[in-house]
């Protein structure tokens, strides 16, 4: 395996982890000065004393920003991984779609402050930041032209993973088009603060990043579970999710260049929105209802016997080539990487015209191929261990401790509650991470099975 | 998913990456680099904050009336010497010259208590001289930024400690030397830090 055979989705979950690693010290800066504001009397936000509320939105954007690529890039790997499963045909361009990610990531950093046009920051930022968003749906969009010149010429097998990614290509275009109008800050200006702003991200979240989990989790389910979601349930759940999102959210575009602010629920009758919001309320139902479709497939499903396939979609990368569910130790063996979508390599040669011929049955199954050198090399497991779960726990109980520390920001009298739960959480922290540090490895050299 | 015809695991137990870094020292660096931003936005709003000295109490103290110079030179001198018996302490590690490595860890530590004394002297100078965390956005983001590094080092102080107890509890094979390079890491990234915030927070707004 080297950088550039490595699937699109674990490749953009590498990319993601970039993103968490600047984004997250930045809001753990804006949390900790408004930490001090609530607790000791700091003036980090505090207009009276002439400090800036604008630097708590720009601290929050410029993690709020690379944290929507952090909750949409994943799911671009997974519809890069389903699409051409299910096309029969490689990845269109995919150094082109693995290097629009990465672009992606770095502009996301500089492209913040389109979420402030109307906090008033000038012409000058204004205009750079409304070029810096222009450029990011450049990347964008070749990761869409790459997906459907992926289907373009395939030989489309409409499952249910299929109809999800289809779903976010088509959704998160619509998306992607009503952000390149925020970046334009004049139009921008009439947009702030209304349910525009709420289709908008609805589209590119739900509509994208949502229907690209629901892919991922009909695609790897029988990996995961050893059993294949019921597909006549899950395009009942597809195409109800399809509609009540759109019927939920497409109003919301119209009810907000029509002027209903968001973060409000009632407004005044004779404003023209009525019907949208009806409209909203009903595709809310909808989508209740379709969530209950898959909970009731996953239910229907786990009670069936583990008879999922190693490869129920014929698939290309390598998880398909172990067992379902996969074994603790993933491989049976190290597998070695020839080529990208090296599983189907295995299983398909091309014929003079180019179409795939399936390799004689018996030689997919070369364990040969798979096995050279890898026994004794072994693969390596770190142990598993609940103390991180406990460490975490102990955070939660110390974040609503600082809560309740002081039940009225304004006084200076400190809540025993909170003080109780905060030292309850430092010292269910410690433990667990003490815990984790001191405990015994389960063999000595346990780590290589 | 590694290169399967890659040598064969070290007998420490840890495969080789073929990335030729640890991934204990990658894991680090990585650390530092998120660190940055962490500094980086402290030291952005003290430089928004660093002429808002008014606060409910009127106003407050500005850089110019409440900077001791001189003095967070000295001390700044004391933490950058503390790099250089860093290195020291590496290189006699590189050595295999143990002793050598736990003077010089201690020295190491002890320069960073040096600056962590000034800076608690200095915090208690301010505070008798009227200004404290609650007195104008200036100061809160004086005490918060510089408050965080004093943290910081304190960490680095206590991780040498724990460096230095080991190797006399002979629980230090000076082989696998990834701890202190990490250590080293860290204390290095701790100091160019301070220097960023010297520069910035005290030599700027008086200069």
């Amino acid at each position: 395996m080297t950088l550039l055979r490595m699937p699109v989705f674990t490749w953009m979950t590498f990319v993601t982890a970039f993103l968490l690693l600047f984004a997250l010290p930045v809001l753990a800066v804006g949390l900790f000065e408004l930490t001090f504001d609530r607790l000791f009397g700091a003036n980090f936000f505090d207009v009276t004393a002439g400090a800036d509320p604008i630097l708590w939105q720009h601290l929050f954007w410029v993690f709020g920003h690379p944290e929507v690529y952090i909750m949409i890039l994943p799911s671009f790997g997974i519809v890069s991984e389903v699409l051409p499963v299910f096309s029969r045909k490689p990845l269109f361009g995919y150094a082109a779609v693995v290097f629009a990610g990465a672009a992606i990531a770095f502009i996301g950093f500089g492209v913040w402050a389109h979420h402030m046009f109307a906090a008033g920051l000038g012409p000058i930022a204004n205009t750079g930041f409304a070029l810096s968003s222009m450029v990011i749906a450049v990347p964008t969009g070749i990761k869409i032209f790459n997906w459907v010149a992926t289907m373009w010429g395939g030989r489309l097998r409409l499952t249910t993973p299929m109809l999800f990614a289809i779903g976010l290509v088509a959704q998160f275009t619509i998306g992607g088009l009503s952000g390149v109008t925020h970046a334009i800050a004049p139009h921008d200006y009439q947009q702030t603060d209304t349910y525009y702003i709420v289709a908008h991200f609805h589209y590119v979240l739900f509509g994208g990043g949502m229907f690209g989990i629901f892919a991922g989790l009909y695609y790897w389910w029988p990996k995961v579970f050893g059993r294949l979601l019921d597909e006549r349930l899950g395009k009942w759940n597809f195409w109800s999710l399809f509609v009540g999102f759109n019927l939920a959210f497409f109003p919301m575009h119209l009810a907000g260049l029509w002027g209903q602010p968001r973060r409000t629920y009632v407004y005044p009758a004779g404003m023209g929105w009525d019907l949208m919001n009806l409209l909203s309320t009903l595709g809310a139902f909808v989508i209740a209802l379709s969530v209950v479709i898959f909970l009731a497939n996953v239910v229907i499903a786990q009670r069936r016997p583990m008879d999922a396939p190693a490869d129920p979609w014929d698939g290309r990368t390598l998880e398909w080539a172990t067992d379902s569910p996969t074994p603790e130790h993933n491989f049976h063996e190290v597998p070695i990487v020839h080529a990208r979508d090296d599983w189907w390599h295995k299983k398909y040669e091309e014929d003079k015209e180019g179409r795939p011929v399936r390799v004689p049955a018996g030689a997919a199954d070369d364990r040969d191929q798979l096995e050279v050198g890898a026994r004794e090399r072994g693969i390596h497991l770190p142990d598993p261990s609940y103390w991180p779960i406990v460490a975490a726990s102990g955070v939660l109980l110390l974040g609503y401790g600082a809560v309740f520390l002081k039940p009225d920001p304004t006084g200076t009298a400190w809540g025993v509650g909170g003080i109780v739960l905060a030292a309850l959480g430092v010292i269910v922290f410690l433990s667990g991470f003490f815990g984790w540090v001191l405990e015994p490895l389960e063999e000595p050299h346990g780590s290589h099975r | 998913m590694a290169e399967a015809h890659a040598a064969a695991a070290p007998a420490a137990g840890h495969p080789d990456t073929s990335l030729g870094l640890d991934n204990r020292k990658l894991g680090m660096w990585v650390f530092l680099a998120s660190e940055c931003m962490f500094f980086g936005s402290l030291i952005t709003t003290y430089l928004l904050y660093k002429d808002s000295t008014g606060g409910a109490a009127g106003f407050g103290p500005g850089p110019r009336e409440i900077f001791d110079i001189p003095f967070t030179s000295v001390s700044s001198f004391v933490l950058l010497m503390s790099s250089l018996t860093m290195v020291l302490a590496h290189h006699a590690a590189l050595n295999r010259d143990e002793r050598r490595m736990r003077s010089w860890l201690l020295a190491t530590a002890m320069l960073g208590t040096v600056f962590i004394g000034g800076q608690v002297f200095e915090f208690t100078t301010f505070v008798h001289e009227g200004m404290t965390l609650t007195t104008s956005p200036f100061s809160s983001s004086f005490f918060v930024l510089t408050g965080f590094h004093g943290t910081h080092v304190t960490i680095g102080i206590l991780l040498l400690l724990g460096l230095y107890s080991m190797s006399r509890l002979g629980r230090l094979p000076v082989e696998d030397d990834v701890r202190i390079d990490m250590i080293a890491l860290y204390w290095h990234f701790v100091d160019i830090v301070w220097i960023v915030i010297f520069t910035f927070v005290y030599l700027i707004p008086v200069g």
